[in-house]
């Protein structure tokens, strides 16, 4: 698999900071030239991402979230959401609709959205060592 | 996260600018709670049209403001959502319990 560029980002997992993990992925994205469609959806999945280890993985403390990007052949976008927080003891039932820990905070739409809006969504999770989200999109190269 | 509103004659419109996460998310519903709690309108309308981002925060956002509203005997919609925030919405399902004005399809 050729990899033709790559961004690693670490930073705490302050809620503030969600507004620049969405900032960073649409910048590192933009070298693909998306559709403002295809860059919302992309924003938001991260969003979520980003957001569920604040929320999840560190629920009474500050860990680290790393943001990891790479552009892979036939303009795929791959990204890499990691936290070394709590963990998911049910991974499966996480991961369905509208279930969440989160208390009325949250929707329960996090992990729905992620799947929705990219072509790819793989979750690894182990209690008590952390929670990997690999998500891919394809970007649709423009014409003319 | 930006927010005002107005008040005419039951209707209470709230204007909301700027990035709804969960970083705004908390800040955003005491807000909106306060105005209903003041106002008790018979309709809210959640103008979307300042809105440049939302997330599922929005959804959990839009949840609560329903419960508040059907408490209050009241109704509760929203409008002019831009194209990110609709495909949020509609991935949701959360138009069965609050509905949208279409006027979509703005980015």
């Amino acid at each position: 698999m050729n990899v033709t560029n790559y961004i690693k980002l670490e930073f705490p997992s302050k809620s503030v900071n969600e507004g620049y993990a969405r900032s960073a992925i649409a910048a590192f994205a933009a070298q693909l030239d998306p559709t403002l469609e295809e860059l919302g959806d992309i924003r938001t999945a991260v969003s979520e991402a980003v957001t569920n280890a604040i929320v999840h993985a560190y629920p009474d403390d500050i860990g680290t979230i790393w943001l990891k990007a790479r552009i892979l052949e036939g303009d795929k976008l791959e990204i890499v959401v990691k936290d070394k927080g709590r963990g998911i003891a049910d991974l499966k039932q996480a991961m369905e609709p509208l279930f969440t820990t989160g208390g009325e905070d949250r929707s329960g739409m996090g992990f729905t959205i992620m799947e929705s809006f990219t072509d790819h969504l793989k979750v690894r999770s182990a209690p008590g060592k952390g929670t990997t989200v690999t998500m891919v999109r394809r970007i649709r190269r423009r014409r003319g | 996260m930006k927010i005002a509103k107005q008040y005419d004659d039951g209707r209470l419109t709230i204007y909301l600018y700027g990035e709804l996460d969960h970083h705004a998310a908390r800040g955003t519903m005491k807000a909106i709670s306060d105005m209903m709690d003041m106002e008790l309108p018979k309709e809210t309308v959640l103008d979307f049209g300042g809105l440049t981002f939302m997330d599922s925060s929005g959804i959990a956002l839009l949840l609560k403001v329903s419960r508040i509203a059907k408490a209050q005997m009241g109704r509760v919609w929203v409008e002019h959502p831009n194209r990110q925030v609709m495909r949020v919405l509609a991935a949701s399902g959360i138009e069965r319990i609050v509905p949208i004005a279409q006027e979509s399809g703005k980015e």
